[in-house]
């Protein structure tokens, strides 16, 4: 599964080369995906919504994966190797510790995953300026793709329970068609409501579905005669508006699929 | 396929008097939801209620049958509907919702299901989604060009509005008015250019006016749940069906017009991606069937 994953994402051998054999045999024993968790400048949401998986998250954490790194999760130290890591949370330019975490997890995981949209796109930290108490120094948070690699990206503030789990799966599966679009979105770093101006009613795709002003997570978006009207104010550039148009991108084999058309 | 993948396609109307009074055609999204929430199986529609001007929709959550009535009737505006799907979930606390979308609204919805980013415990609260047919859709300003200039009538005075048989046609208490379809174009709305669905193909149910006689609806009934309900209804006796007419005036003319849809709408695809615009539909030459909602 690893390997199929690497190989599909073109990512180079890491330090210490693993022969090929052995990659393989690991895919045939089906091990569980050792996951990680970096917690850089985030509020802790998106892995409590990973945790909002009722239903399923006893399986998923004994059965399927190994959690292996990470606050909150496990009593380890000393970041091991993972097979995948979610970053939650922007990095702070001016902690050292943050980029250093990161750049490690980079190091240390075949795939990085910007977890939610803080990490994804820098979300409200956006708005960041320093001059506060006890660091008014700490003032630059920037998406982790701005420092590291990375594989790809699950936005929102937080991203629902359901596409946590849909993208585990999908990982566990080697689903590489599911895991397209994220893939792609990992290059997404510089979102904003006002997107929906730029690419999608500037550039006359717009169908005045209202699907946006759904997905919008701090109700920053109404529908005025039929077309997104931002109130910027609201906005904390999490890019959920974008993502979920569906005039941004079409995932048509896959709906196709789902409802068994 | 340019009627997409179905199981089945019928002729229907709804066997309620009242409904067939008011409806745009065989009132079968109306019947369908005001069966679904008798019997159970939502306990809400969003659907194009009425809003604060004359013929323009507001998306609104109807829990009871009179307010599924009162939103009867084709607005050929923008109802952004799905923005509602939150609110009927979230405000008004619905597990089973149901909605009535154009084909690019129940692209918006599918593709929240198959891919629910940032919206979370809604996407499998969607209950039922019946489509309705669409070929295009016109900003309010365009309607009101139709109607208040191009016809002379005040909207308050309009009954109903239809298209058909290349007329635009305006119904008041005591007369029938119409343009040609040539003098709305132009009025159109620029996003649907671009869409390669004119039968709504990803919704439970779809359903529309082309293809079957006056007062009676064209019906694909296209997922499982699609079919369960629209059976039920049927055998319940709130919708009454007979055979779709295959010939020129049935499932013939129905073909040709999705098919003058898409092909349309293929062709301004690659038109726009050679221009350099970003569409995210793939071109022509990408993929195998060019008439493929791709």
């Amino acid at each position: 599964m690893l390997a199929r994953i690497k190989q599909f994402l073109g990512i180079g051998a890491k330090p210490k080369e693993v022969p090929k054999e052995e990659v393989e045999k690991v895919a045939e024993e089906k091990a569980k995906p050792r996951i990680g968790y970096v917690h850089l400048s985030g509020c802790t949401g998106d892995i409590m919504s990973l945790s909002e998986n009722y239903d399923i998250l006893a399986e998923l954490l004994t059965n399927m994966v190994d959690i292996v790194y990470g606050q909150t999760l496990a009593d380890v130290w000393e970041m091991p190797e993972m097979d995948l890591v979610l970053v939650e949370g922007s990095v702070c330019l001016q902690d050292e510790h943050s980029v250093k975490e990161l750049k490690e997890a980079r190091e240390k995981a075949g795939l990085v995953v910007a977890f939610g949209s803080c990490a994804a796109t820098g979300c409200f930290t956006r708005y960041s300026r320093g001059g506060q108490q006890a660091r008014p120094d700490h003032e630059s948070f920037v998406p982790i793709a701005d420092l590291v690699k990375v594989d790809c990206a699950i936005p929102g503030c937080p991203p629902s329970p359901e596409i946590i789990a849909k993208t585990v799966v999908a990982v566990i599966n080697g689903d590489m068609d599911y895991l397209q679009p994220m893939i792609d979105l990992a290059g997404y770093t510089e979102a904003c409501g006002c997107d929906l101006q730029y690419k999608v009613v500037n550039q006359a795709l717009c169908i005045g579905c209202g699907t946006c002003a759904m997905a919008c997570q701090t109700r920053a978006l109404t529908m005025t005669d039929g077309r997104p009207e931002l109130t910027s104010a609201r906005c904390v550039k999490c890019g959920i508006c974008y993502v979920q148009c569906p005039r941004s991108w079409w995932p048509a084999d896959r709906i196709k699929q789902d409802l068994g058309l | 396929m340019v009627l997409g993948t179905y199981k089945e396609v019928v002729t229907a109307r709804s066997t309620d008097k009242e409904i067939q009074k008011i409806a745009q055609d065989g009132g079968i999204v109306s019947a369908l939801f005001c069966y679904a929430l008798e019997e159970k199986l939502i306990d809400g529609a969003v659907v194009a209620g009425p809003g604060k001007d004359f013929w323009k929709p507001e998306p609104m959550v109807a829990q009871t049958a009179d307010e599924i009535l009162a939103a009867a009737g084709t607005k050929y505006t923008f109802s952004p509907n799905v923005l509602m799907l939150k609110k009927a979930v979230r405000q008004y606390g619905l597990e089973k919702v149901g909605t009535v979308a154009i084909p690019c609204q129940a692209m918006g919805i599918r593709k929240m299901q198959s891919y629910p980013f940032g919206v979370r415990f809604l996407a499998d609260k969607i209950a039922l989604l019946t489509g309705i047919f669409c070929m295009e859709n016109f900003p309010f300003a365009s309607l009101q060009t139709f109607i208040s200039e191009k016809m002379g009538v005040s909207p308050e005075l309009v009954e109903k509005m239809d298209i058909g048989k290349g007329k635009f046609w305006v119904h008041t208490a005591d007369d029938v008015l119409s343009i040609p379809l040539k003098e709305t174009h132009g009025y159109e709305q620029s996003g649907c250019k671009v869409c390669l669905d004119y039968v709504a193909e990803l919704a439970d149910v779809s359903t529309g006016s082309v293809g079957s006689p006056d007062g009676w609806s064209t019906v694909f009934t296209r997922t499982d749940a699609g079919e369960t309900v629209f059976k039920a209804a049927v055998e319940a006796g709130v919708i009454e069906t007979k055979p779709v007419d295959t010939g020129k005036f049935g499932l013939e003319i129905l073909t040709k017009l999705a098919t003058q849809k898409k092909e349309k709408a293929m062709k301004e695809i690659d038109r726009r991606k050679e221009m350099g615009l970003p569409v995210p539909f793939k071109a022509s030459s990408e993929k195998e069937d060019p008439l493929a909602n791709v």
